[in-house]
């Protein structure tokens, strides 16, 4: 009920929040904060890998790439000529299936968006397990290395795939009915739902997490990021946890994949680049790395600024040029600067007594 | 397949593989001196081709290259020290982060100074179409100067380490920080030579590798990856053994192209490097008890 509490502050800016735009008549405001929201999802599961268990990842945007192809691909790919195949009568036995009319009044029958969301999640925790298992092994410059491939081998083979759409993406993806009323998609209408969608996704997956990491588990990670041969000696089964929270970071951002392919209506190429993971690794750095609100603050602030275009052409360059900053002058994030500043007000003396030993 | 088609195959992979070497060894220079990868590695190949092309009207080509190479090292020596020099003894995922941060800023800068265009240098010896005739395979002189100038850059690097006494004292430090300190060697000058080293190598390879693959601002990530992957294949910090794994993978690459899509060809060699650094991350030839003891 405590960890509940804490999240009413967030849940009253929220709503303010759509109450101001709407009262200004701005609220096309709402539209990249649904948005910066989704890829906040992303970064908060990130955190908890980076910064708790300490494994790093640069291959985070391939997971948003597989929740968010698969399910566009899905949804849109038309079946009506697989009609007599088995596997197609057997999903349409099972009502995975929805008929609908395209654009010329033509026959389509594709996966409904609930089966296919499921089905891309379920492939991206496969696929965390599947190079979480010799990855999560490797550490330092290694571990780097062979995430960046990870997303890096995603981003070509949705550039080199046909069914996924080549350099183009996916486009015309539709909408998402999560309950009968409750509709993600991308026009004006439903514009206050989804940013309440949107953010009512978010709180859920941020209160799991700080569920998480106040829990035994989070403790055992917070121990494996110290010192793994420790941690071991404890009686904390390193390679389990490190995975466990691999694949629910790839879960959290395949999620995030799907919800914002419905609410765009699309999915492209530069989604899997490698410049999205590294901007996922920028924010939650800047966060703090160990600081879910941190990361959760700085990933809504800075994918609002970047979604609204106030960086321009030089958006990449800021990132790096953030990374580089927060990484030689505050590495702990930029909460820790204050935080640090209030610790030496608060008693100099100690502090100064730790600096001379 | 006809020995022709091989031998056309075959120097297409000696090419790009003597690229990957460079890229490699130059990794393997930072290594040895500072504990660290510099993953901005591929953007010094990256800057040596655009600069000496924007400095082609204004110079005839081989003062263009060495103005470029010249220029790439003076970046190189900045970076060092702007960047990492004050650092006291930064963790590992600190580095990383930074050098990623290094070459997004070089990777924009370039795209603000010279644009998304893919440009290249004129053919050092004739042009597109001038050919060597070699056991039936048609082979553009370019292919020669790039083998050529990387294996006397090779030659040269392992004379400067072997004999010179700048060189012993860069490879005391990559032995034993503490003890080179003690001889009275500085350290921080020997990490920043060893970037000027491998910056320096990595724009000449751009230079000459620049009239067959071009010059693009983006270029830099994927040799970065492609010669780390030879690095770890060689065995990091083992410069011979990343001539003959760079060898290896270009001719994997090249013939992995008459049996997959070309597409895949760059998917191909990072399922190599994932391969490879699950199963034997010491590299092929480097001991496994020799890996342990290093910091990664």
């Amino acid at each position: 009920m405590k960890r509940f509490i804490v999240l009413l502050p967030l849940l009253a800016v929220v709503v303010l929040v759509q109450l101001l735009s709407t009262w200004t008549g701005t609220q096309f405001y709402l539209t990249q904060m649904t948005m910066a929201a989704y890829y906040s999802l992303l970064i908060i599961g990130l955190c908890v890998l980076m910064g708790y268990a300490g494994q790093i990842s640069l291959g985070h945007a391939g997971f948003f790439a597989i929740g968010g192809y698969l399910s566009a691909a899905l949804t849109t790919h038309n079946l009506v000529a697989f009609k007599g195949v088995a596997v197609v009568r057997l999903l349409e036995g099972c009502a995975l299936l929805q008929a609908g009319k395209d654009l010329y009044g033509g026959e389509l029958l594709v996966v409904t968006p609930w089966a296919a969301a499921i089905l891309a999640v379920l492939v991206a925790a496969a696929v965390a397990v599947v190079i979480g298992i010799p990855v999560l092994k490797l550490k330092g410059h290694y571990l780097a290395m062979a995430t960046l491939g990870f997303g890096i081998i995603i981003y070509r083979l949705a550039l080199a795939s046909a069914w996924l759409g080549e350099a183009d993406g996916i486009s015309g993806v539709p909408p998402f009915v999560l309950l009968p009323g409750l509709v993600v998609r991308g026009d004006s209408a439903g514009r206050v739902q989804n940013y309440y969608i949107a953010w009512g996704v978010l709180l859920v997956g941020l209160f799991l997490l700080l569920n998480l990491i106040g829990s035994r588990v989070g403790r055992a990670l917070r121990s494996i990021h110290g010192s793994e041969e420790a941690a071991d000696a404890m009686g904390v089964n390193c390679a389990r946890f490190k995975l466990q929270t691999f694949v629910l970071s790839a879960v959290f951002a395949a999620i995030a994949g799907v919800l914002l392919t419905h609410f765009n209506g699309g999915i492209g190429p530069s989604e899997a680049g490698v410049m999205k993971s590294v901007r996922y690794v920028a924010i939650v750095a800047v966060g703090g790395m160990a600081h879910l609100w941190g990361a959760l603050i700085m990933g809504v602030l800075l994918n609002f600024l970047s979604l609204r275009g106030v960086f321009g052409t030089y958006d990449d360059a800021v990132f790096g040029f953030i990374l580089i900053v927060i990484m030689l002058f505050a590495p702990n994030g930029i909460l820790s600067l204050l935080a640090s500043r209030k610790k030496r007000k608060a008693n100099p003396q100690k502090i100064a007594a730790n600096q001379e030993r | 397949m006809t020995t022709e088609l091989f031998v056309q195959y075959l120097f297409a992979g000696i090419t790009y593989g003597s690229i990957y070497a460079i890229v490699a060894i130059g990794f393997n220079i930072i290594y040895n001196t500072t504990g660290i990868i510099n993953f901005a590695q591929g953007e010094f190949v990256m800057l040596g081709g655009m600069i000496a092309i924007s400095l082609l009207p204004l110079l005839p080509l081989p003062l263009a290259i060495a103005a470029a190479v010249g220029l790439t090292m003076i970046i190189g020596a900045l970076i060092e020290m702007i960047f990492i020099r004050w650092l006291k003894s930064p963790s590992v995922l600190r580095m990383i982060i930074i050098t990623i941060g290094i070459s997004i800023l070089t990777r924009e800068a370039a795209v603000h100074i010279w644009g998304e265009n893919i440009r290249a240098l004129p053919y050092f010896v004739g042009n597109e179409i001038s050919t060597i005739g070699i056991l039936g395979a048609r082979i553009s002189p370019q292919v020669l100067w790039v083998v050529g100038v990387c294996g006397v850059m090779v030659a040269i690097l392992h004379l400067f380490f072997q004999t010179s006494s700048v060189g012993r004292e860069m490879r005391a430090c990559a032995a034993n920080r503490m003890a080179a300190i003690l001889c009275g060697i500085n350290p921080r000058n020997m990490v920043t030579l060893s970037f000027v080293l491998s910056a320096g190598m990595g724009a000449l390879a751009g230079c000459v590798m620049s009239p067959i693959t071009y010059s693009q601002y983006d270029m830099g990530t994927g040799l970065a990856i492609k010669g780390f992957t030879v690095a770890i294949l060689g065995g990091l910090g083992n410069s011979g053994g990343a001539v003959v794994a760079g060898l290896l993978l270009g001719a994997i690459e090249a013939f992995s192209v008459s049996v997959v899509p070309l597409a895949f060809k760059d998917a191909i060699s990072i399922a190599i490097l994932l391969v490879i650094l699950f199963v034997r991350p010491h590299g092929i030839f480097g001991s496994g008890e020799a890996a342990r003891l290093k910091a990664f």
